[in-house]
């Protein structure tokens, strides 16, 4: 019954039976878990980067927000979810460093204003995903300095928090 | 013929190349390790290996691991990142032997977490000095940062710096321990692709 199944960094996983998935030990990448409470189907992504500016795509898309987004909606439906039914929690992005002054690899080559943080770029694109499907955000717990593990229900999408700091907390 | 993954060919004339280099750079940093706490520092063969990047957390005991890391990036004629992480205990011991005595209403953890930070600059600086000489490049260390976490987390930091395009790291690995006292630590250094292409230009053991 309860099984745990790791989602490693720029990995996704989707079930549509019971079980919980957990992604340990997150800075700044962002665990999107998505349910359809109705069809109980579940998935969980974990994001390492904003976006993938169009490279990559076929490739990995767990690894960016952007496609990973889609690419987790279109995997529940597969798996009997409604899309309209789907509704989705993001947990993580945190700065784990101060960086001293700016950190240059960081910034975007275009030469923008100093940039935020990756983490929290990460939760903006995440968001960003979520608006442009109309998959409703229902909890969140982002951003910080510290480092998070995720358990997610997939039947119930119940998000359990850990933390070494901040103690458990359930969304 | 190739490394074990796919995503970067590399001979195994390559990867023990990479080993004796992480051994030399590794090396320096022991000694100057041994020469700050006074005692015997032991080192493992280093492992040089590409990995995905789920599996990188697992190189230091799992991604909830709490441990205290410092990093650098690497500036100068290459790129990449290196990384001193100790396991909480071991970084307390580690601090505990740097920083003595009466600290006259200080805050002894800020004490502590800033002579962490500086022994990894120090010890992650005679690495890349070691480098540096080996190839005949110039490393220039950025300024260290400090954090204490969650294993996972603090590589989050790293990979992030370094996976834009690619799905595999490469990562070569050295295990330290200080002899009499429970200090075990990590370092590991994290080559970018470009650098990882010059440096073993300059072993002589281009890739093709």
């Amino acid at each position: 019954m309860n099984e745990l199944e790791n989602v490693g960094v720029a990995e996704l996983k989707v079930s549509n039976n019971s079980v919980v998935m957990a992604s340990f030990g997150m800075g700044s990448c962002v665990a999107v878990a998505m349910f359809d409470p109705l069809k109980k189907v579940g998935g969980l992504a974990h994001v390492m980067l904003p976006e993938s500016r169009g490279k990559d795509k076929g490739r990995n898309p767990a690894k960016f927000a952007d496609t990973a987004v889609e690419f987790l909606v279109d995997e529940l439906v597969r798996k009997g979810a409604r899309q309209k039914g789907i509704r989705c929690k993001i947990v993580g992005g945190s700065q784990m460093f101060e960086m001293p002054g700016s950190s240059g690899q960081d910034g975007d080559s275009e030469g923008k204003p100093k940039p935020k943080h990756i983490g929290a770029r990460n939760v903006e694109a995440v968001k960003q995903a979520l608006g442009g499907l109309g998959i409703p955000l229902v909890g969140e717990d982002t951003g910080g300095n510290y480092g998070r593990t995720v358990r997610f229900n997939t039947s119930t999408g119940e998000l359990e928090i850990s933390s070494i700091y901040h103690g458990r907390t359930v969304i | 013929m190739t490394g074990e993954k796919k995503g970067l060919p590399l001979t195994d004339l390559q990867i023990d190349a990479l080993r004796e280099a992480g051994n030399i750079g590794a090396g320096n940093a022991g000694i100057a390790l041994s020469q700050m706490v006074k005692k015997k520092v032991d080192l493992s063969v280093p492992r040089a290996t590409i990995l995905p990047l789920a599996s990188v957390p697992e190189l230091v005991g799992g991604p909830e691991t709490p441990v205290a890391g410092i990093y650098l990036k690497i500036l100068g004629d290459c790129s990449g990142s290196i990384l001193m992480l100790l396991e909480r205990e071991s970084a307390w011991s580690l601090a505990g032997l740097m920083v003595k005595g009466d600290l006259a209403g200080e805050d002894e953890t800020l004490v502590k977490r800033s002579a962490l930070r500086e022994t990894g600059s120090i010890l992650s600086g005679a690495y890349l000095n070691a480098l540096g000489q080996l190839t005949n490049l110039f490393f220039k260390p950025s300024v260290p940062v400090f954090a204490m976490d969650m294993a996972g987390a603090i590589m989050d930091h790293v990979l992030v710096n370094l996976a834009a395009s690619e799905d595999f790291v490469m990562v070569v690995e050295t295990d330290f321990q200080v002899s009499g006292v429970k200090i075990r630590g990590h370092l590991v250094l994290f080559p970018d692709i470009g650098t990882l292409t010059i440096i073993l230009e300059r072993l002589g053991v281009p890739i093709e």
